[in-house]
């Protein structure tokens, strides 16, 4: 169970800013609440990007009509999209937020379905298009204590504003953006989420434990065991159980496959969003090959319910150690021939080198892990901060560049292949003997409290909040989302560069956007 | 590619063919239905993991050029057939209405994986859509949590066959005065 600091919400931001001058600059994860009666607030995790040193922090209100919390977006960039999820979920208002609209839902709904009141049938389907606004509303709290609301244009009449999205091929999934253009050159670009938000964290909440699991599976699916195994390692930790060395085993090769999945696939569709259609080919026929092993063991392809509760659905396949095996001996030498086929080429350098570039405060600051913060020169790499599975035992390099431009980006997703090679080996021969699954009672009840559990999903942070009241369906259930913070920094990343850049810099930022909406 | 379950194909066409047809009309049919069943153009569409399979089932492996398919459009007035690959929200639902009504008939649709049939796991969720034959016609549904690869040639290849026995003259491709939308929501109701 973690420590959490309660804080008034009246000193709240001074708390927050007093956090920041410690040391704590990265914002892990904003987690909107409601506990009923008490009111409704937030929980804030905090990272000390030097010490690796965490606190968890929360605030509440306890006015349920007029909700109102301090905004932290000035001190934490990533906090902008976060609370606009928490409005959206809890109707909760952040006072100094620049702008406090949705993030997932139509403009015209109403209620908010997270609150433990919500009404199910509130909303039905509604075949009408949604009308875009314009405006955006900003709140300020004066010196005397009221309270006023601004309008805030995002965009003005005058400005030539074109919509990418929601269907268009190169978003990588229902993304919209709207990008406010002079000539060529984005001046402005905002970011439209939600047409994929099925509200997994509010389903969880009516389901048992072991039935939230199929869902995570399915937020990144270029990333679900490892999705899987961090809800699985929140309920364990909250549990006590301790796995056996196998499953540690299997789970850190399972989680390794998964990773060079994911970016074979992100090879592919980076090549093929910049023209390049034969490496689209090759990286999906390379990709089969993993496939291929995860089907001989867990019966899924893409996605593959193998972590369960305390171990593992399945023992592995009898030939699952020598296919590895034939699979690492094949990568290695094909990916020469990725590099040969388009990582040389003058077109393909001319497009991405000093393009979309990412400094590394902004990249702690939006929380954008994985890839993109390495990228850009911060080691953010979960597996080395906070090892866990069997990452504390094998030697393998943090890859990490520092122009954090998507050259950079596409680079340090190219050498982690290779990274994950070199760790599958050294694990694939000594995997110990030892049962796959720690038995478990039918019904499973976590004790009360709150846990959190992060891995380093294929690109980023991805952690499990859960709050717990002891009962065998959990209070709350939030997830990190990999994808969120990349997309929150769209807009920095984009603003002066082309309209032809945006292609670029959302391919090597490789986001999913079933991860973002949830 | 061996395909079963033939027969409701097979008594699609001695309806059609019951009240006789003219041989002029009759062969120019079975010629033009020839050419649009074997070049059917999918619009890019998916929305989430089938979508992931759908790309695995346009690439080397298992490659539907083979079939047909291989023009993929990212232009809805350049398709064919809507492959809806993935969850449908709310928000998504009206956008997706909106790129079918903007596809030139006659037009196909494709419900692929267990969300855009009934909702899916998320059937229960408060912004998913249950089937999406509620708000479109749909041709052929392919079950699955994402169906395999030769789950979804089955089911393009079904529709095929689905194609290749409609009457093209003074059937599908002349405009009806039932909107579509009704037409699905009644086949709904039949089921």
């Amino acid at each position: 169970m973690e420590e959490i600091i309660f804080i008034e919400k009246e000193r709240f931001h001074d708390a927050a800013l007093k956090c920041r001058s410690e040391g704590y600059d990265f914002l892990r994860s904003l987690t909107g609440m409601d506990w009923g009666e008490e009111g409704l607030g937030v929980v804030y995790h905090l990272e000390n990007t030097e010490t690796a040193g965490n606190i968890v922090l929360k605030t509440l209100t306890r006015d349920r009509e007029n909700p109102q919390l301090a905004s932290v977006s000035d001190i934490w960039k990533g906090a902008e999209f976060n609370e606009r999820e928490v409005f959206d979920y809890f109707g909760i208002r952040f006072i100094g937020h620049p702008d406090m609209r949705r993030l997932y839902l139509r403009e015209d709904w109403s209620g908010h379905p997270l609150r433990k009141d919500y009404d199910m049938e509130s909303n039905p389907l509604r075949m009408t298009n949604e009308e875009t606004a314009d405006t955006t509303q900003h709140i300020e709290i004066l010196k005397d204590g009221s309270v006023i609301k601004h309008r805030e244009v995002l965009f003005d009449e005058d400005e030539y504003v074109i919509n990418i999205g929601p269907q268009h091929p190169a978003t990588h999934g229902v993304l919209r953006f709207r990008v406010s253009l002079e000539g060529e050159t984005i001046k402005k670009l905002d970011v439209h989420c939600g047409y994929i938000h099925r509200g997994i964290e509010k389903m969880c909440e009516s389901l048992t434990y072991p039935q939230t699991l199929a869902l995570t599976d399915r937020l990144d699916y270029l990333g679900a065991h490892q999705n899987r195994h961090a809800l699985c390692m929140c309920i364990e930790k909250a549990l006590g159980i301790e796995v056996s060395e196998r499953v540690q085993y299997i789970r850190t090769i399972m989680d390794e496959l998964q990773r060079i999945d994911s970016h074979l696939l992100f090879y592919s569709c980076a090549c093929m969003d910049l023209g390049a259609l034969t490496a689209f080919f090759y990286g999906f026929r390379d990709r089969e090959k993993i496939l291929d092993i995860f089907e001989g063991t867990t019966g899924g392809r893409l996605i593959q319910n193998y972590n369960t509760i305390g171990g593992v659905q399945a023992d592995i396949a009898p030939d699952f150690v020598a296919k590895v095996k034939d699979f690492i001996r094949y990568m290695r030498p094909t990916l020469k021939e990725y590099h040969d086929v388009f990582t040389g080429n003058i077109i393909m350098q001319g497009r991405t080198k000093g393009v979309g570039v990412l400094s590394r405060e902004d990249a702690i600051s939006f929380g954008a892990t994985g890839g993109t913060g390495r990228a850009s020169g911060w080691a953010c790499d979960v597996r080395k901060r906070h090892p866990y599975a069997a990452y504390g035992k094998v030697k393998f390099d943090e890859i990490t560049f520092t122009e954090g431009d998507c050259f950079a980006r596409y680079m340090v997703r190219m050498k982690e292949i290779e990274q994950s090679l070199d760790i599958i080996e050294q694990l694939i021969d000594n995997i110990p003997e030892g049962d796959i699954q720690v038995k478990m009672k039918p019904v499973i009840k976590v004790p009360e409290g709150s846990y959190y559990a992060a891995v380093e999903g294929s690109r980023g942070e991805f952690g499990v909040y859960l709050e717990s009241r002891g009962e065998k369906y959990p209070y709350r259930l939030k997830f990190r989302s990999t994808g969120l913070p990349l997309v929150s920094a769209m807009d920095t990343m984009c603003r002066n560069a082309k309209i032809a850049d945006l292609i670029a810099i959302g391919a090597t930022v490789d986001y999913v956007v079933p991860d973002i909406d949830r | 590619m061996e395909v079963k379950n033939r027969e409701y194909i097979e008594e699609m066409v001695r309806e059609l063919k019951a009240s006789g047809t003219n041989v002029v009309v009759g062969c120019l049919d079975e010629m033009i239905n020839w050419g649009r069943g074997n070049s059917l153009w999918p619009l890019t569409f998916a929305t989430s993991c089938c979508g992931i399979e759908y790309m695995a089932v346009g690439a080397a492996r298992y490659d539907f050029a083979r079939f047909g398919f291989e023009v993929t459009r990212a232009s809805p007035r350049q398709a064919d057939m809507i492959m809806v690959a993935g969850t449908i929200t709310h928000k998504m639902a009206p956008v997706l209405r909106r790129l079918y009504d903007q596809m030139a008939d006659p037009k196909y649709v494709v419900a692929v994986g267990g969300c855009s049939i009934s909702g899916g796991p998320f059937k229960k969720s408060y912004h998913v859509v249950n089937g999406i034959d509620s708000i479109l016609p749909v041709d052929v549904y392919i079950p699955g949590c994402p169906p395999r690869p030769e789950a979804l040639l089955y089911g393009m290849i079904q529709l095929q066959n689905k194609v290749k026995a409609q009457k093209f003259f003074g059937d599908v491709n002349r405009k009806t005065d039932k909107g579509d939308a009704e037409a699905g929501r009644a086949h709904r109701k039949d089921r």
